[in-house]
């Protein structure tokens, strides 16, 4: 299992555009993939479900990757976060 | 037969194309167990699937024609009909209940939207709930068997006809075959028709019925001149409309050529062409349309817009923004015009049996005088941005001004004390609406740089008709000699001090009226921006010698009617 935790720096935390590709770079993955914010924890390939974290700025998540390609999923992902402005 | 409907003229122009119903289906359906399952579940996975796919092609044409920020959303769709949660919960619902995909669902998605909806802290989340009704709806059509407008797939010449255009709706539309709008709801001032205004397409609105009257694919003619719309028009008519479009067209194209044109009349008298406006947004139609100045902005948008008194510096940039957009020529700023119809929940005014009569404009700005001098602040500040007037709105009196003028001219002594740098050539003149005003112009003239007509509320006083009762509208008469004589006596008592006159009402873009004021020696003609190059290719044609003989007869006539015949008979 893969685990990183990120901080969100972006204003309006995990919004519309940024949400929406995060969660297709996810989905390109086999891997489980999930967010954890506050004690919840949601598919990250799931829009609905990472939009109902409504994750706002300076929230601390944890983005966990389990499968066959845990690795690069996460690789992946945390490039989509610096890329979008979600996190340094 | 064809069916002839009136509605408000928006935006001019005439178009004849195909209907296009922006129109939400009937997305109505029975609550239903089912026994077999599989078979929901298969018809929930083919309505998702289908809608991705016509979504994609929305996305592309949405990029092709519009952009990638409005393909985005179509993105954003997308990925929430390819949610493997949504999907879940939906196949849950289904086998749990033996409920019909219909009934599951539209109670997973109201579930997510009333979630987003009351994350009221997040605006953003909340509009995402419309992104889940949106594409709701879509699945829903899918499952019904329903047809579901989608305006970015609009790919032949078509005239759009809705109950009303929002934003979202305008965005999708490709430009390139969207001919016209036609709307049941709406005024020239709601945000299809400026919209359409901005787009150079004809649209009629406030058409009550039309979108029940109207058929998908009915030939529509679009009549944006006079505000009317014809369905499935007789060959005749569409020849007739023909003519006139390209009549149109023609006009349209000299009339470009004017757009950097000095306005003179034929025998070379130059006189101003101004456009009004409302925001700073506005400019930048007053300088496509050729613009030779700013003859009145309104302030009240800063006032009528906000949640709070504006601030100094909030009407600061609004103003500077103005007067260095339209780069050296001149801007006329209003003060304060609130009152009458406009009220403002911050600033709780009296009932009043006659609020055109009672407490407004310049009547509660020498009164509420720490809202009228943060204003002055703000204009003042402006003025070394470019040209600058500052005129007051509803003067009565001698008094009234010269109290408004000291009151100026404390807090630009203040500022100029306090090190700020103000211009200092700014014109101080006033609004001429009241007809007390209008009789002692003459003494006005001493202490007003100069003044401005304001035809709207100086018809509306001077024949005691309010302008919005529709039982005496037939007392607005803006042709009629007693109001002409009143501009005429505005005009000559500026001249007699040396003083300029324009006029910043609907009149002084009105092709009857034009002739008249140039003959009378009006300074400036302020109009909407669409209505300037028209008005500068009529100027073009008159001389003002010529005009002199129909300024005494117009004067001299005894009603409305008479006076326009007078015009007519010109046959410009």
């Amino acid at each position: 299992m893969e685990k990183r935790d990120f901080k969100v720096t972006a204003e309006t935390g995990i919004h519309a555009r940024p949400a929406t590709i995060l969660v297709q770079t996810a989905s390109k993955f086999s891997s489980d993939v999930t967010l954890q914010y506050e004690g919840k924890s949601v598919n990250l390939k799931s829009i609905m479900g990472v939009m109902s974290l409504g994750v706002g700025q300076n929230a601390d998540v944890t983005i966990t990757a389990e499968g066959q390609d845990e690795k690069e999923a996460l690789d992946a992902i945390a490039e989509t976060m610096t890329k979008e402005g979600l996190a340094d | 037969m064809s069916n002839r409907l009136d509605g408000i003229a928006a935006s001019n122009g005439i178009a004849i194309a195909k209907a296009y119903m922006l129109v939400d289906p009937d997305l109505s359906f029975e609550r239903e167990n089912v026994s077999d399952v599989d078979h929901e579940i298969g018809r929930v996975h083919d309505s998702f699937s289908e809608s991705a796919k016509e979504l994609e092609v929305v996305k592309q044409r949405a990029l092709e024609t519009l952009g990638e920020e409005e393909a985005n959303v179509f993105d954003a769709h997308i990925t929430i009909l390819n949610d493997p949660e949504l999907l879940g919960a939906i196949e849950q619902k289904i086998k749990d209940e033996q409920l019909n995909a219909e009934s599951a669902v539209t109670d997973v998605t109201d579930m997510y939207i009333s979630m987003f909806e009351q994350m009221t802290d997040n605006a953003y989340m909340q509009e995402r709930a419309g992104d889940v009704r949106d594409v709701t709806k879509r699945v829903m059509s899918h499952l019904l068997g329903v047809k579901l407008p989608s305006p970015a797939l609009i790919d032949s010449k078509s005239i759009v006809v809705a109950h009303d255009l929002t934003p979202s709706d305008t965005a999708q539309l490709n430009r390139d075959y969207v001919k016209g709008f036609v709307t049941d709801i709406g005024g020239r001032t709601s945000h299809s028709a400026i919209m359409s205004r901005t787009l150079e397409i004809p649209a009629v609105v406030g058409i009550e019925h039309v979108t029940k009257d109207v058929q998908d694919g009915d030939t529509l003619i679009v009549d944006g001149i006079h505000g009317k719309v014809i369905i499935n028009p007789t060959d005749d008519e569409v020849s007739e409309y023909n003519q006139m479009a390209d009549q149109y067209a023609k006009e349209q194209a000299e009339w470009k050529l004017l757009k950097n044109a000095d306005t003179q009349s034929a025998d070379g008298r130059h006189v101003d062409i101004a456009a009004n406006i409302g925001t700073p947004d506005d400019l930048d139609g007053v300088i496509d349309n050729g613009g030779e100045a700013i003859g009145l902005f309104r302030s009240e948008f800063l006032y009528m817009n906000s949640a709070e008194l504006p601030t100094e510096d909030e009407q600061f940039e609004a103003y500077k923004k103005v007067v260095e957009g339209m780069d050296g020529h001149q801007v006329v700023i209003r003060t304060m015009d609130i009152g009458g119809d406009k009220h403002l929940p911050y600033l709780p005014l009296p009932e009043e049996m006659n609020p055109f009569l009672g407490y407004r404009a310049i009547r509660i700005s020498l009164d509420r005088q720490e809202i009228f001098r943060t204003q002055l602040r703000a204009l003042l500040r402006a003025s070394k941005f470019g040209k600058l007037a500052i005129m007051f709105p509803m003067i009565a009196t001698v008094d009234e001004f010269k109290e408004a003028r000291k009151i100026y001219d404390e807090e630009r002594s203040k500022l100029i004390d306090a090190g700020q740098s103000v211009a200092d050539n700014i014109e101080v003149g006033m609004m001429m609406e009241i007809p007390a005003a209008v009789l002692i112009a003459d003494k006005l003239a001493k202490y007003a740089d100069f003044f401005s007509i304001g035809t709207n509320d100086l018809i509306q006083y001077s024949f005691a008709a309010d302008r919005g009762n529709e039982h005496v509208s037939y007392l607005y008469q803006p042709y009629n000699p007693s109001l002409l004589r009143l501009i005429k006596q505005v005009i000559d008592s500026a001249h007699k001090e040396g003083k300029w006159a324009g006029m910043c009402g609907e009149m002084a873009g009105d092709q009857i009226a034009v002739p008249i004021l140039l003959g009378m020696g009006l300074d400036e003609f302020s109009m909407s921006a669409s209505s300037i190059l028209q008005t500068r290719s009529l100027i073009k044609r008159l001389d003002t010698n010529e005009l002199n003989s129909l300024v005494d007869s117009a004067l001299d006539a005894e009603t409305n009617e008479e006076v326009i015949e007078l015009v007519h008979q010109l046959n410009l």
